[in-house]
């Protein structure tokens, strides 16, 4: 009788958990979070069943884009130690198990949303999911340097679709969320790929450190941060929010600004003297999740 | 633990998982139904 020890992992049914951990559900949270935040500041009030509906819709979809993006860099993800242990790489799933799973949450969100909202918001939510896909992921992500600038648009659908959720149509302060999150992205996933660069080239992944440098890089986060505080706190002058969400929005930037200068400064190579470059990873996080809930209070706040 | 019993764990603890979420789907549904029908709750 075979025992474990003699057997390959992929031979077992995968464990659940890791379908779970396909869907990358870190990444997850930032995604509903500010789906919610979409939805919860348009105007029309969805029953809740539906607003809850329209939330899972936009998790599920991302954990499509998840699941679908590890079934085609297993490769790639081998080669990085950030990645290696996920389970296609680390042999505890098999590749169609994954295919079958994103293939099917994609088709079930997109679907369960059109029917339980609009299908204007089923659209965006397909569009954001090929976008993740085809576009990001198997087109421009081991082509450019410039992946997660164009890529970036993916991320910044769910306040978009959020909203439309809710309202069936789009407005300007949606398109703003998006653009904020839009060019949060680079500085972002800059300050992340200077202090794992090593990973990046050995996987072959043209991620600016890589293929511009660190320098280079470091001055394209502070560029990109300028256009970011710009949108972040746009919403204020053009009326679409109160001073509340105008000054937090202000402090918020200024701290994001104060570190991308400290990242800008930076002159070292090595990832362990890199403070900076992970103290504005870290925040770049926490800014978004503040951002939208200052937004959100904000609406609230002025109803 | 043999081969044998492992799956038959995967595959009793993966079935378990999808008895729930069905469960779920199917409440999910009915809440959906009284939103759309106009009897929010």
């Amino acid at each position: 009788m075979p025992t474990l020890e003699m057997a390959s992992p992929a031979a077992l049914p995968a464990d659940w958990r890791d379908f779970v951990a396909l869907t990358k559900p870190r990444v997850m949270s930032l995604v509903v979070f500010t789906g919610l935040c979409g939805l919860l500041v348009a105007p029309v009030q969805l029953p809740a069943a539906l607003g809850f509906t329209a939330i899972l819709c936009i998790a599920l979809g991302a954990g499509a884009c998840g699941a679908l993006n590890q079934w085609y860099e297993v490769e790639v993800d081998a080669k990085m130690r950030r990645t290696a242990k996920r389970p296609l790489p680390a042999g505890r799933m098999d590749r169609q198990s994954a295919l079958h799973f994103g293939v099917g949450l994609s088709f079930f969100s997109v679907l369960l949303m059109g029917l339980a909202t609009n299908w204007l918001a089923a659209i965006l939510l397909a569009a954001s999911i090929l976008f993740y896909v085809l576009i990001y992921t198997v087109w421009l992500k081991p082509r450019t340097a410039q992946n997660i600038v164009i890529g970036g648009a993916a991320g910044a659908f769910p306040p978009l679709i959020g909203w439309v959720a809710a309202t069936g149509q789009m407005s300007a302060l949606p398109w703003l969320l998006f653009a904020i999150i839009f060019l949060w992205t680079p500085p972002h996933f800059w300050a992340l790929s200077l202090f794992v660069r090593s990973d990046y080239a050995a996987a072959g992944i043209p991620m600016l450190p890589v293929v511009a440098g660190v320098r280079n890089t470091r001055l394209q986060i502070f560029l990109y941060t300028l256009p970011m505080v710009a949108a972040a706190v746009a919403p204020w002058p053009l009326g679409l929010s109160g001073a509340a969400y105008g000054i937090c929005a202000a402090v918020l930037s200024l701290v994001f600004l104060v570190l991308a200068v400290r990242v800008a400064t930076n002159q070292a190579t090595e990832p362990t003297q890199m403070a900076a470059e992970k103290h504005l990873f870290a925040y770049s996080v926490f800014y978004l999740f503040a951002l939208f809930a200052v937004l959100v209070a904000d609406r609230w706040l002025a109803a | 633990m043999k081969l044998e019993d492992e799956v038959l764990r995967r595959q009793r603890e993966r079935a378990r998982v999808m008895a729930l979420l069905l469960g779920a789907f199917v409440v999910l549904l009915f809440f959906i139904t009284l939103a759309k029908t106009g009897m929010n709750w």
